[in-house]
């Protein structure tokens, strides 16, 4: 027989972790689901919009009557629960519903807090919580004219904008001199109160209300401390919400603020959980949707036995839903007495932005006018990422890399609808915001798989994550240290990558069975990122998995449109000679090559080869002496160089020599993502080695090492690594490099996002201060290219007539 | 009409893999799962035509290698938000392993 699940509270928490536990076991439990409303579960976020006239309650709803049949889940929907009976393990419904649990789940939310002032009972004054309220506030504006709100916070700004939009007159009346303290400082606060006074709000700052006046039980007007009053026909209290934790009390269950749960949810009796803005968890409450969803997940985890995973509290970040107001903020944005603020200020532009800085890390921020930033920001800190190296740079933002293809498009809140944010896929603003609203997208992914914006080449992930804030209010990435490696596993890269190491795993099933995936065969995502971890963790052991690869590592040729291959054979450093170039011009006359063309590594392309052609035109190169010049792979792409000083009149030393010692000693090895190097001859830089994922520049007195360079989507410029003066050095800190990066970066990974990630102070540390660890670091790196330093085009033009080259059979008409 | 022709055998396509066979109606990929269950798709994602014999295979779906949309091995339909849908052909493992593939016509 199933076990019995029921869940009090039909909203926002408790229904995501009904939805997480349907997609884990959707047949271990029998669910009963309460809900005090007469509702189905609805998009509480969205009540803003719905009270502005800019959506409709059908626009909000999350779950539908038929989700609830569908997935045998019964909806007892306006029916509270009035009672919990542990020593039963029952529940009571005020209609007389009984009803027996296997475990249970306290989902009640939490209620709006109306101040217990004289006149807080009469008709008109209503708090700001749910449709009711949303419905008494639209009526209200049909008829009356003034409206009050009590409570210059996120909630209470949301309702006054609503209600201003309806059409009545509005006043803010808040306690304290600045608005929305909790999230910004006076500054911003400041822009943001000129702002909603242009759009017609009144404020009342540093107003105590003394009382509520009334008329035939009715609100007629509110009164102050100071003796002046203003005309209300609705009052709005926003001032603060109470995690509704009467039931668990009640019941015996330890609370404080809320219900105390530990890092898996659970309450002090074992089957009882809870979740959402009822709960208390290492002294928090939350009252974001983000903490709730991450805690959702966890829960599910335990309510269906697997029992591995962990919540441990929340960083959590905050969006205005007024339309035409930008305003972000995270962290602890006053700083403490060691941190300090770095400001940017136009105030004609209207644009604030504040970083708190402590110990070389993000620790809170405030942005207004310009937040395009604002998930670049809240990631560095959540990563604690040492932003020293980038600090002067750090204001401008991300965007000031550039994203190729989107201009300096970055207001995407002024933008049209019909402006294209997905150039690759060709989505559309106005696609996006109606997705996320009607399918109920919450997530990045959510928006990939809904409409492929972001879904190719990421270039415009940061344009969409500000739409999800801007229309959601909050950032709904997970925090990115429980950032899956795929849909496949709850696990992250890292967490993956130790796993390996400890359980010293060396297949990819040996990976699924340990670490219970959830899907028998992995996906096209994580199955080449196991490859590669497996690889490069045992590059003795582990048997590399071709069927894991993509085709181009398969083929060892670049895929076409077409499905025909391209064919770069290596030239050391980018150096040819005519009789190389007579056997290239050989072989593109016997294949019939389409395309003969000069690529961006300084090598020679031959485009339009059938895959039946690719060992036969292998070996014949084989011949002539080249190798593969893994153009297609995860791997060392090309070494640049330019001509130095055998030749320019310019050149301090012999760059083309040290490219071609540094191709020699790196090529053959794979690497999370493709790896460029260039190396120039004086710092005129014809190379172009400060864009490359390790670039050497030639000095009068050595070299200079710049890493983490990236020519592609965005562009980023290497940072300066040291200086050193000889050409074995030059090697040592390359292989050292190399093999940082590859042990320590996630699969796909590049060099610039890596270093991003964990701050080039890092990289610093254990490459030029740690003269030990870059040695041995080296040597690794050497020992496995032992093994990896095969031409893969020798191996496999020696089996041309393998089925994977040919077709099995040729079936005649 | 249609007949039954021996292609090979299932040792000649790697597991998680495909190889393809040329039939009159164009080329065609025939997959092989970790299970040893066998599959004919036309060689021809619904999107661009991508080859989907050169994609990766995961359970019962490949993944196109141009611009990975996911396909179904028994049906040919196309994952949502993705839309199209790929010829399929009956065909079957004998117990000596030999492939037989039915053409219709
Ligand atoms: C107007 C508004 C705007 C908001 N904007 C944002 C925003 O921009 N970003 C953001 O992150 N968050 C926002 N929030 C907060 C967010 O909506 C909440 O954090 C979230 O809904 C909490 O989810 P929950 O499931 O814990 O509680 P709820 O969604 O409140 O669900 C609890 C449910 O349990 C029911 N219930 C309670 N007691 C009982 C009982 N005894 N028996 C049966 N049922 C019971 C309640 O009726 C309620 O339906 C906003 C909230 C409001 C009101
Ligand atoms: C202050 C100390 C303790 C508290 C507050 C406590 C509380 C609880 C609660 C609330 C339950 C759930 C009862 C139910 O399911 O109906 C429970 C179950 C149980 N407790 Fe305790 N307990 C305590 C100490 C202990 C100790 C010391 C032991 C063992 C030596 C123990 C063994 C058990 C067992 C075996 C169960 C049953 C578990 C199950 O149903 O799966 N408890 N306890
Ligand atoms: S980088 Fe310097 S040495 Fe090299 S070609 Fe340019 S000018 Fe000459
Ligand atoms: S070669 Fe590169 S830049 Fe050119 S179309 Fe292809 S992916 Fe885009
Ligand atoms: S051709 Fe298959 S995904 Fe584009």
């Amino acid at each position: 027989m199933k076990k019995k699940l029921v869940c009090i509270g039909n909203g926002m928490a408790g229904m995501r972790t009904i939805e997480e536990i349907l997609k884990l076991e959707p047949d271990m439990y029998e669910i009963s689901v309460f809900g005090e409303e007469p509702h189905e579960n609805y998009n509480r976020i969205l009540l803003s919009p719905v009270l502005a006239g800019e959506k409709t309650i059908d626009d909000i709803i999350l779950n539908s009557a038929e989700w609830y049949t569908e997935n045998n889940i019964t909806l007892y929907k306006d029916e509270k629960v009035i009672e919990i009976d542990r020593i039963h393990n029952q529940i009571k419904s005020e209609k007389g519903t009984v009803l027996e649990y296997d475990r249970l789940l306290i989902a009640t939310g939490s209620t709006a807090f109306i101040i217990p002032i004289q006149g807080h009972q009469l008709d008109g004054v209503i708090g700001f919580r749910d449709i009711k309220d949303v419905n008494t506030m639209l009526s209200a504006a049909q008829t009356g004219k003034n409206a009050v709100v009590i409570g210059g916070g996120l909630l209470g700004l949301e309702a006054a904008n609503g209600l201003r939009k309806q059409g009545m007159t509005v006043t803010v009346v808040h306690l304290l001199d600045s608005l929305m303290e909790r999230q910004l400082d006076k500054s911003a606060s400041s822009l943001l109160k000129c702002s909603l006074e242009d759009t017609g709000l009144n404020f009342k700052m540093e107003a105590q209300t003394e009382a509520i006046l009334g008329t035939d039980g009715k609100v007629s007007a509110v009164k102050f401390k100071d003796g002046s009053s203003v005309d209300a026909d609705l009052v709005v209290m926003a001032v603060g919400i109470r995690p509704n934790i009467n039931l668990a009390q009640q019941a015996g269950l330890q609370c404080e603020r809320g219900i105390l749960v530990d890092d898996t949810l659970q309450t002090y009796d074992p089957k009882i959980y809870s979740i959402g803005e009822c709960v208390q968890h290492r002294g928090q409450v939350y009252g974001l949707v983000a903490p709730l969803f991450e805690q959702a997940k966890v829960c599910a985890n335990h309510l269906v036995d697997l029992g591995y995973s962990r919540y441990e509290g929340s960083v959590t970040s905050t969006k205005l839903k007024v339309t035409g107001i930008d305003l972000f903020s995270a962290g602890n944005f006053t700083g403490t007495d060691d941190s300090e603020d770095i400001i940017f200020q136009d105030p004609s532009l209207g644009v604030y932005k504040k970083l708190v800085i402590e110990d070389n890390k993000i620790i809170g921020t405030v942005l207004y006018g310009a937040t395009l930033d604002g998930s670049w920001y809240f990631q560095l800190m959540r990563d604690q990422t040492d932003i020293s190296a980038m600090r002067d740079k750090l204001l401008f933002g991300q965007a000031h890399l550039g994203d190729s293809g989107h201009g300096d498009e970055n207001h995407i809140l002024t933008m049209p609808d019909d402006a294209e944010v997905c150039g690759c896929n060709g989505v559309c603003k106005g696609d996006i915001v109606n997705a996320i609203v009607k399918k109920n997208l919450f997530t990045v992914d959510d928006v990939r798989a809904e409409t492929k914006a972001s879904n190719s080449c990421g270039s415009c992930t940061a344009l969409v994550e500000q739409l999800l804030a801007s229309t959601l209010g909050n950032d709904y990435s997970a925090s990115p240290a429980h950032k899956p490696l795929c849909k496949c596993t709850d696990l992250t890269h890292d967490e993956v990558k130790d796993e390996i190491v400890k359980q010293k795993l060396t297949s990819i099933h040996a990976v699924y069975e340990a670490l219970d995936w959830k899907t028998p065969d992995g996906c096209a995502s994580c199955r080449p990122a196991l490859n590669y971890y497996l690889m490069s963790t045992f590059p003795d052991v582990v048997e590399d998995d071709s069927q894991s690869r993509f085709i181009n590592e398969r083929a060892h040729g670049n895929i076409q449109k077409d499905g025909t291959y391209s064919v770069v054979p290596r030239m050391w450093g980018g150096v040819t000679n005519p009789a190389e170039l007579r056997a290239i011009a050989d072989v593109a006359d016997k294949y019939d090559v389409k395309l003969v063309k000069v690529t961006g590594g300084q090598r020679i392309d031959l485009f339009g080869l059938t895959k039946e052609q690719l060992p036969h035109i292998w070996a014949d190169l084989n011949k002539a002496g080249f190798v593969s010049g893994h153009a297609y792979g995860k791997a060392l792409r090309t070494v640049k160089t330019c001509v130095g000083s055998d030749w320019c009149r310019f050149g301090t030393q012999d760059s083309t020599g040290m490219g071609i010692k540094l191709e020699k000693m790196t090529w053959g090895s794979w690497t999370p993502h493709k790896f460029k190097i260039a190396v120039s001859g004086c710092p005129r830089n014809c190379s172009e080695a400060t864009i490359k994922d390790f670039g050497v520049v030639a000095v009068d007195s050595g070299w200079e090492l710049h890493v983490g360079g990236n020519g592609g989507i965005k562009v980023r410029v290497t940072d300066l690594l040291c200086k050193v003066s000889t050409e074995e050095e030059v090697q040592e800190y390359c292989g050292a490099f190399m093999q940082l990066y590859r042990e320590q970066a996630h699969y796909l990974e590049r060099t610039a996002p890596w270093i991003e990630r964990v701050g080039l102070k890092y990289v610093q540390e254990i490459i030029v201060d740690d003269a030990e660890q870059r040695k041995l670091l080296h040597e690794r790196f050497l020992a496995s290219q032992d093994i990896s330093q095969v031409d893969p085009w020798a191996e496999l033009a020696k089996k041309p007539n393998s089925p994977q080259f040919k077709p099995l059979k040729r079936i005649a008409a | 009409m249609s007949q039954q022709i021996a292609i090979g055998t299932l040792n000649d396509i790697p597991q998680m893999g495909a190889t393809t066979v040329e039939t009159p109606n164009g080329r065609y990929a025939i997959f092989r799962t970790r299970n040893d269950e066998v599959f004919a798709l036309r060689d021809q994602c619904p999107h661009k035509q991508g080859p989907l014999s050169q994609g990766i295979v995961a359970g019962h779906t490949v993944t196109c290698p141009l611009h990975n949309w996911k396909i179904d091995l028994s049906s040919g339909e196309a994952q949502a938000p993705d839309e199209g849908c790929v010829n399929t052909l009956p065909i079957e493992a004998q117990p000596d392993g030999t492939l037989l593939l039915t053409l219709v016509d």
